[in-house]
């Protein structure tokens, strides 16, 4: 992608902009259905619909952390584009998530990340991911993220 | 595979007991939802138990690369542990992930990749893992991680 892919002010265009950006060039986003569901002026939110597929264990139908790992590590990337105002080269250096409770079967998983300091080689992202309450967390997460410059 | 019918809860203790009688990994991999969408499976080829995340399209996460999606190495590193401790340990159900800390070392190429993890600590209550995943040279890892979990 073009680094000088400016976002537009609107907010409501911006997140088109993100959501066409993750179909078309994050397949993987796209076969889970992630879309983005509010922006903020350096945070984003992004949601998980709830899906049989993702479940971990078959007894209790709880999520599989590497879905909730998924869907942290995209909206923390995802973050940081709106931090830069732009699409960029990124990579993810490293990601810790603590598993705060279980994710509730059926219910859509929302994920909010803040990338709270951009220098000019790394971000540095922190994330919640909850069902809707985002003052009862089911994982909080901390991110880097390396800014390849083309 | 079938899918379990609504009702009818999944014994992993049940599914343990007959991996160990005929050393038929799939019975596990494909009971949980999550690893059969992405394509995990463990395997015993070299006379070590190996995790691998088949390739697939739809694990890509940036097309431009094309790379494939971190969230999926982590999801593979992960059950690369979970698979070690129910095949390693007395563990009879799914272990609980309390923490996990991701290192993504490089870009995954658009092909399979491995896995395995190796328990460095067993306690009463908590299970400490290391995790490697490769794809080529074993020596030149893709990713890796910490993880811990809580056993029942």
């Amino acid at each position: 992608m073009a680094s000088d892919d400016t976002f537009p002010q609107d907010k409501q265009q911006m997140m088109e902009n993100i959501n066409r950006f993750m179909s078309d060039s994050i397949p993987h986003n796209h076969e889970l259905g992630l879309s983005v569901v509010e922006l903020g002026a350096a945070d984003v939110t992004m949601r998980l619909p709830y899906s049989e597929k993702l479940v971990g264990n078959p007894e209790t139908g709880v999520w599989h952390g590497g879905a909730v790992t998924t869907l942290i590590d995209s909206t923390c990337g995802i973050a940081v584009f709106v931090k830069l105002a732009r699409l960029a080269r990124i990579a993810t250096l490293d990601l810790r998530i603590d598993y705060l409770h279980p994710a509730t079967p059926g219910k859509d998983l929302l994920a909010r990340a803040e990338c709270y300091k951009l220098t000019r080689a790394v971000a540095f992202v922190r994330a919640l991911a909850h069902h809707g309450d985002v003052d009862n967390p089911v994982a909080s997460a901390q991110g880097t993220f390396i800014i390849v410059e083309d | 595979m079938e899918s379990t019918p609504p009702g009818t809860p999944t014994r992993i203790a049940d599914i343990l007991r007959q991996v160990r009688q005929t050393g038929d990994y799939r019975l596990l991999t494909e009971v949980i939802p999550y690893t059969r969408f992405l394509g995990i499976g463990v395997e015993n080829t070299t006379g070590e138990v190996l995790c691998r995340m088949r390739y697939a399209p739809m694990l890509i996460g940036n097309s431009a690369i094309p790379a494939l999606h971190g969230g999926t190495l982590g999801a593979l590193l992960e059950s690369a542990a979970i698979f070690e401790l129910l095949l390693r340990t007395q563990e009879e159900r799914v272990p609980k992930i309390i923490s996990i800390t991701v290192d993504f070392l490089r870009s995954g190429r658009p092909q399979d990749t491995l896995a395995k993890a190796t328990i460095t600590r067993l306690g009463r209550r908590v299970a400490n893992l290391q995790v490697q995943a490769w794809q080529e040279d074993r020596g030149k890892p893709i990713a890796s991680a910490n993880a811990l979990f809580l056993l029942s």
